[in-house]
């Protein structure tokens, strides 16, 4: 299939002109979710439904030796009994990482793998004909940290691929002179840092419904990535891709957590076929704990070499991922922690290894930032301390690195529209950063970061449309199309107000069928923050259309040209868009526009791990963190945080700012209490009170700042909120504890006791300072030393 | 476990509730929470549950207009009182101040913990026509939400607050 070269999206009109983008409008689907009327997935409930409980290894690494159903079948109420034998294809959201069966009947790898489902006329049943099966497991020793996965197992790698050792993904790239670079810096610096793992803790429990009726599945499930879910029963099932449908259930949040094919929705569907009848799984809130996917911890080691100026010469960069049980999106994850180092900085000579490992954990995967928030949080404290070492102001070490709009990074990435210089102006007058007054205890700290809009090219090979809609105009009423999922982020509102747009509508008068995999085109899911920019011009260039065919009719009607026909406030030239719709569908039929979207080719490089980083564009993020610490009990009080955001434009202004809003409190809640740690294989906090989130009253208050840079193919020039502005938040955190109180927490979360250590070891002469000590010896392989781009047709 | 066992779960008791100000009699399993019957018996779905062991606030419902967490109640406690769930709050088609306010300020994204937090927010201003931020914070401090970062549910309420005045 042809690239696109030229974006639907170039409408750079000045914002006068647009009458519902940008504007401040309620979502399009705030009402249901305020009465109760909306539906998320275990809100369905079809006539005859079984429900369905999942046994789950109580061991973190062990051989499963038999598994004994016969009792729990036999029990009155139990319907069907399944175990691995009845799924025994391995499946994966990556075609390198096939590594997972929907129920384990081999071995198990992490506390709460799956081994065997029961369908019951209900969860009690369920729940009691799952204590009757007899499983005999022979365990075997728990890899529990990134240091013993890399050495030999006592007893036996956690998976029979990669390797050595329980080594899951290496990597090792070089983009420039790195040797040459130290070798002329003035200044040469190494910081590790460990970054904790934590998980997305959406409010709604996963749970998915499924049918089998006259050889066609329907699943409804609270996941991102309906596609990629279709391909996976396909897979799994044996059953082929016509005959499933998939529906993405509005969901009480994703953040990442939903965006793996889960072992719940194989088991409801293959329990459907088997029974005939509705079966429905809903998890506990436990077993989201150990659904998981969640961030990976990462230990960092950075060695970067700067100019007496403060330029950055060279930096080598290295992470080590404890990966948990599974493969997930880790490759993906692996490279996204050396991949938007560059995306800020202008680093001339860059080396990059990395390193993932499989320990005996609940699996890792994306959470929002996918892979970037630990390198961030290690990349923007290490520029703090080689400012302070080199008696800089920490902004203007950052301003003289700064990467600059319509150029390449070292890394080969195409970076087009960039207020990074603009964020960091907005956010550091508004705070008054440069000229605080300093007093005992208070702290500021400032940090800026950039995300992706959209990974440049899908997680499995193929040359369709990213993503694809269809407007259909019938009876004067507006029906839009997309595979997209709204998690919460208002994807959905995106969409409508698009189409409203360019119709002269409003967002509420367009219909949406999105998330369905039975009904709507492709779109790949809600993840990488791809959907305002890649459905939004694919509802874009079907909008466009639409409106052509529309003005078209009514210009011939009025005896005018098409230029002559305004279209605006519900109205086609003098027709209401009603009249003006009956009209052209009695000339044309039902009325069908079509719009895609596919990156361009170019966003990146061909070498091996170039698939990593690349976006149409990307959005910059600057924040100052104002907080107290008192140095007797090493508590933080947050004051207030200053968030500006390149959004490119917004497409809706109050779901921008709430998508700022959101992201800070998430940054905040990874910075100073979350985490998902465990104790021998068991997970120490798996429930909402024990596992610390922020409450309203630890939230500080946020100024949001918006700086448009209108992107030349953003869909009016509109750039990602969803991710971005919480990278920033956790190292301006870090950095504020160290102006408040002298001393360096070098690893998230930033807690009490940490800063209370590091003042301990302060006050006994010892460096202030909490963190690893060292990084591991990792058998990385050769380096690949990318050659540099050659020289394109295009300027940069 | 046994066949008695399974028929003592099958087993069912009388309970008379009033919801949304409407009398309902019903048989429900002796174990269910209150949760569970509005959800399951009585499919008033609205009221969500993200933890059902009262951590999470996603499940709050007013009980003679106190926010109760319906996950850690049994329905025979409320008997004889009046419960409200969100579907009980619009008057017909028609938004309550509260819910309006949570629209007009962008207080819903995924909307999972909405049907608690107007419920908690309602009560907090029957009581309190005019909080002050810190005290809609400390109201709400049960109810946790993941996607707005709580900003603009303080504003909502705040709002509500004063189309109530």
């Amino acid at each position: 299939m042809k690239t696109m070269t030229t974006q639907p999206g170039a409408d750079l009109r000045p914002e006068g002109d647009l009458r519902v983008v940008g504007k401040p409008l309620p979502r399009v689907d705030a009402v249901g979710k305020l009465t109760g009327a909306t539906a998320y997935a275990d809100d369905i409930e079809l006539p005859g439904t079984l429900f369905v409980k999942i046994l789950r290894s109580p061991h973190p690494h062990a051989r499963v030796l038999s598994v004994d159903t016969s009792s729990a079948s036999s029990m009155t109420g139990v319907t069907a009994v399944i175990t691995g034998h009845d799924l025994p294809t391995k499946y994966g959201i990556m075609p390198t990482t096939e590594d997972e069966l929907a129920l384990e009947h081999e071995k198990v790898r992490f506390v709460g793998d799956p081994v065997a489902a029961v369908a019951a006329v209900d969860e009690q049943t369920a729940l009691a004909a799952c204590r009757a099966i007899r499983v005999q497991y022979q365990p075997l020793e728990a890899i529990e940290s990134i240091e013993q996965a890399l050495l030999a197992p006592g007893d036996e790698p956690i998976h029979d691929y990669a390797g050595p050792a329980n080594i899951h993904r290496l990597a090792a790239l070089e983009f420039g002179d790195v040797d040459a670079g130290f070798a002329a810096a003035d200044h040469i610096r190494e910081d590790v840092f460990f970054f904790e793992g934590n998980t997305h803790l959406a409010m709604e429990q996963h749970s998915s419904t499924a049918t089998y009726v006259g050889d066609q599945l329907t699943l409804w499930s609270s996941t991102q990535t309906p596609h990629y879910v279709h391909r996976a029963l396909s897979k799994v099932l044996d059953l082929p891709m016509g005959h499933i449908r998939v529906v993405a259930a509005p969901q009480g949040g994703g953040f990442g957590g939903k965006c793996d094919p889960f072992s719940h929705e194989m088991v409801v569907c293959k329990l459907a076929m088997i029974t005939g009848r509705p079966v429905k799984c809903t998890l506990t809130r436990e077993e989201v704990f150990y659904a998981h996917r969640g961030r990976h911890p990462v230990l960092m080691w950075v060695r970067t070499g700067v100019a007496q100026d403060g330029k950055i010469l060279a930096m080598h960069f290295r992470t080590a991922l404890d990966g948990g049980a599974y493969g997930s999106y880790g490759p993906a994850s692996t490279l996204y922690t050396g991949a938007l180092q560059t995306t800020t900085y202008n680093i001339p000579a860059y080396r990059f290894e990395g390193v993932r490992v499989f320990t005996n954990k609940a699996p890792c995967g994306p959470k929002r930032g996918h892979g970037t928030p630990q390198p961030r949080f290690a990349l923007e404290v290490h520029l703090d301390k080689i400012a302070q070492e080199i008696g800089l102001d920490p902004v203007e070490l950052r301003r003289r690195n700064f990467v600059k709009g319509q150029t390449r990074t070292v890394t080969q990435l195409r970076i087009t529209s960039c207020g990074i210089k603009e964020v960091t102006d907005r956010v550091v007058k508004a705070s008054g950063f440069s000229g605080r007054i300093r007093r005992p205890g208070h702290g500021m700290g400032f940090a800026v970061s950039s995300y992706m809009c959209g990974a440049g090219l899908p997680i499995y090979w193929n040359k369709m449309p990213h993503s694809e809609c269809v407007l259909q105009v019938s009876r004067g009423g507006v029906t839009l199309f997309c595979g997209a999922t709204d998690i919460g982020q208002g994807s959905d509102s995106v969409l409508a107000t698009v189409a409203a747009e360019e119709l002269g509508l409003w967002p509420t008068d367009i219909r949406l069928v999105t998330g369905d995999t039975g009904f709507a085109p492709v779109d790949l899911g809600s993840y990488s923050s791809r959907v305002t920019f890649m459905a939004g011009n694919a509802a874009l260039m079907a909008a466009r259309k639409m409106r052509g065919i529309l003005v078209g009719v009514v210009a011939e009607q009025m005896g005018c040209s098409p230029s002559q026909v305004e279209v605006c406030d519900g109205k086609i030239g003098e027709l209401a868009f009603e009249d003006a719709a009956v009209l052209a569908q009695e000339r044309f039929g039902v009325l069908s526009t079509h719009g895609t979207y596919t990156p361009p080719s170019d966003l990146g490089g061909s070498f091996r791990g170039a698939g990593v980083g690349p976006s149409p564009s990307y959005s910059y993020s600057a924040a100052v963190v104002d907080l107290d610490v008192d140095s007797g009990s090493g508590e933080i009080h947050l004051n207030k945080v200053w968030l500006a955001h390149d959004i490119g434009r917004s497409i809706n202004a109050l779901a921008v700012k709430g998508q700022v809003e959101g992201g800070v409190y998430m940054g905040l809640g990874e910075v100073l209490m979350e985490a998902q740690a465990y104790r021998h294989g068991l997970h120490k906090q798996p429930s909402m009170l024990d596992y610390k989130s922020p409450t309203f009253l630890e939230m500080p208050e946020v100024e949001t700042i918006l700086v448009e840079t209108l992107d030349p193919e953003g869909p009016y020039g509109a750039k990602e909120v969803g991710q971005g502005p919480l990278l920033p938040v956790i190292p301006a955190v870090a950095s504020a504890v160290h102006d408040a109180v002298g001393v360096w927490v070098d690893e998230v979360p930033v807690t009490a006791d940490k800063i209370l250590r590091a003042l301990d070891d302060l006050a006994k002469g010892r460096p202030g300072r909490f963190g690893p000590k060292s990084f591991p010896d990792v058998p990385y392989p050769t380096m690949y030393k990318v050659a540099p781009r050659d020289a394109a047709p295009t300027s940069f | 476990m046994s066949e008695a066992q399974v028929s003592a779960i099958g087993s069912r008791e009388v309970l008379r509730l009033c919801v949304n100000g409407q009398g309902r009699e019903l048989l429900v399993r002796p174990y269910a929470t209150l949760l569970e019957v509005l959800r399951e018996d009585l499919r008033l779905t609205g009221t969500k549950h993200g933890c059902e062991t009262g951590e999470c606030g996603a499940c709050t419902v007013l009980v003679d207009g106190v926010p109760k967490l319906s996950c850690v109640v049994l329905p025979a406690q409320a008997e004889g009182t009046q419960v409200t769930t969100i579907e009980g709050v619009a008057q017909g088609s028609t938004l309550h101040p509260v819910q309006q306010a949570f629209m007009d300020c962008g207080a819903v994204q995924c909307g999972y913990c909405t049907p608690g937090m107007v419920l908690a927010a309602k009560a907090l201003l029957d009581v309190n026509p005019a909080p002050s931020p810190g005290e809609i914070k400390e109201a709400l401090a049960g109810n946790l939400c993941r996607c707005t970062g709580y900003v603009s549910i303080v504003e909502a309420v705040e709002q509500a607050g004063r189309a109530l005045a």
